[in-house]
């Protein structure tokens, strides 16, 4: 019970930071903003190394490599997408 | 390496994370957030790897060339107007992976007769939202790319949805009493995945913003739940940023089609039955035509113009031809801005990065509460390919789909030309008086050729 209490507040006070720093973010940065927070949430990909890499069971090993697979997708995807967007924003010269 | 140093480093890439967003809330300072999250994400995964738990690499080493090389592909490939395909996809892809972690963490901790309450509990979570978040995603991704172009609603598929969701209740419960019942969990995952489906089955092309933004929020929950499955602080923190960010995201496109959340998922467009007359009612004898030069002699007099783009710009790819046409207005002194409405196009923001792409600057592009009381002060409103947004019916109690509906006031303005291939109604299925006000104009033809050959009315002028 106490973790779990622990791991709660660590969620609620991040989900504050979030709320506080996203509603600072312009409408025309709201779609570099999903992409580049999508590439964010493959962070599962680090619980993803932790089943794919701890010998344990064949399957558990091939459950977290599909998961390494799709995380990976995910974050190197989700960030190159964003960075390739906003190099189109610019400035008027 | 020690875990107390792994932990702390965890720690650095939570603060990169967050300055990273922080980045984000300035064009200037973006790339540079992007980046910065970017290097959090690499020095998570390169202390991952040195933790003593991993012992294996060979399926991590594959799995990240696989993944990277895929989804590099995709990032270097996609068109902007499919953007909103791609971050549906992505976000099924975190989900899934969410689902697969928890999947692998409950056999290893069934073997190892760990299981706690905590455990359990954020197990069945992390499965059900991630299955919600994939599944979702998918049908999603399969509506915008066009695959699937109906929508099905009706009182069984909400039934349906809430008899699922009970049923997700009930075997995460048996989860928890059971510890290590696989089926518990895959049946959970199953049934959440049906839920995803049934979810997004009947959501029409108006309100996919709403649900792209609303799977992103999912896409962050499942990987904070599974960073309470583990009880891995850089998962929790991470997760809940983007949980919140989605969350934010799906607040504002409801908020700019007055609609709640549960309404966009449980009431279906336009089902209150509206008297707003006919077409042939609100149309009849009062639409004007105009052509490319009469548009080039109403901006010889002009001082401001304010071109208002929507989804039909972007499929028509008019956009490179509208910025010539600003530029040309510009030559010419004539002060030019673009007025964007929060649902214009397919995802937050769409519009601005299609514009940003054709090298329009972003200080151009206005939102709509700031650019709303200059309308009365512009001379000709440009309007290209966008109808429901600027529905002035939207202002009306009784207007059905669309009542209450912030819209951009080009009626206000002393001129509106609308550049539209027929008098065909938007997304919300009924007619706009705007295209029959006295101060309308209607310049038929698809978005591109019309422009085109304003900008050649224009140089000729």
């Amino acid at each position: 019970m106490e973790a779990l209490v622990a791991a709660l507040t660590v969620f609620v006070l991040a989900v504050f930071v979030g709320f506080e720093i996203i509603t600072k973010i312009p409408p025309t940065l709201h779609t570099p903003l999903m992409s580049g927070s999508n590439a964010i949430s493959g962070i599962t990909l680090v619980g993803a190394l932790l089943s794919a890499g701890s010998e344990h069971s064949e399957l558990a090993t091939w459950l977290g490599m599909a998961a390494v697979v799709f995380a990976t997708v995910n974050a190197v995807g989700g960030f190159m997408v964003t960075h390739r967007m906003l190099g189109m924003f610019k400035r008027r010269d | 390496m020690q875990l107390t140093l792994i932990n702390f480093a965890y720690l650095v890439a939570s603060v990169l994370f967050i300055l990273g967003l922080k980045g984000l809330t300035h064009p200037r300072t973006a790339v540079r957030g992007n980046l910065l999250g970017a290097l959090a994400m690499l020095l998570a995964v390169v202390v991952t790897l040195l933790d003593q738990r991993v012992v294996t690499f060979e399926y991590i080493l594959a799995g990240i060339v696989i993944g990277a090389l895929i989804g590099s592909a995709f990032a270097a490939r996609i068109p902007m107007t499919s953007m909103p395909e791609l971050v549906a996809v992505f976000n099924g892809f975190g989900g899934i992976a969410s689902v697969l972690v928890a999947g692998a963490a409950l056999f290893e901790a069934t073997d190892l007769g760990a299981s706690s309450v905590r455990f359990t509990i954020s197990t069945a979570a992390s499965g059900i939202i991630g299955a919600v978040t994939f599944f979702g995603s998918l049908i999603a991704f399969l509506k915008l790319a066009e695959f699937v172009k109906k929508s099905w609603s009706g009182g069984a598929i909400k039934m349906l949805n809430v008899l699922l969701s009970l049923g997700c209740l009930g075997a995460s419960a048996w989860l928890v009493i059971e510890p290590g019942s696989y089926e518990a969990y895959w049946l959970a995952v199953a049934l959440a995945a049906l839920l995803g489906i049934f979810l997004v089955v009947p959501i029409g092309g108006a309100d996919m913003p709403v649900v792209i933004a609303f799977l992103n929020s999912c896409s962050g929950l499942a990987a904070a739940a599974t960073g309470f499955v583990l009880g891995n602080n850089i998962l929790i923190i991470a997760g809940s940023l983007v949980g919140a960010s989605g969350l934010i995201l799906t607040q504002i496109m409801c908020k700019a089609m007055n609609r709640s959340l549960g309404n966009v998922f449980f009431g279906g467009v336009g089902d209150a039955a509206t008297d707003v007359g006919s077409d042939e009612e609100v149309y009849a004898g009062k639409v004007k035509s105009t052509s490319a030069d009469e548009v080039a002699m109403l901006f010889d007099t002009a001082r401001r113009v304010v071109i208002v783009p929507g989804y039909g710009m972007a499929v028509a790819q008019a956009q490179h031809a509208v910025r010539d046409l600003a530029n040309e207005l510009e030559t010419r002194g004539i002060d030019v801005e673009y007025a964007i409405h929060p649902v214009a196009g397919r995802m937050p923001g769409h519009m601005n990065v299609l514009l940003a792409e054709a090298e329009v600057p972003y200080e151009k592009l206005v939102e709509m509460d700031v650019i709303n009381p200059s309308f009365q002060q512009t001379d000709v409103v440009l309007v290209i390919g966008a109808n429901d947004v600027v529905n002035p019916l939207a202002r009306q109690a009784d207007s059905g789909p669309i009542a209450g509906m912030p819209i951009l006031d080009v009626d206000k303005a002393r001129t509106v030309v609308v550049v539209k291939r027929s008098l065909s109604p938007g997304f919300a299925g009924i007619p706009n008086p705007l295209f029959a006000a006295d101060n309308s104009l209607m310049f038929f033809g698809s978005a591109k050729e019309a422009v085109l050959d304003l900008v050649a009315a224009v140089k000729e002028s």
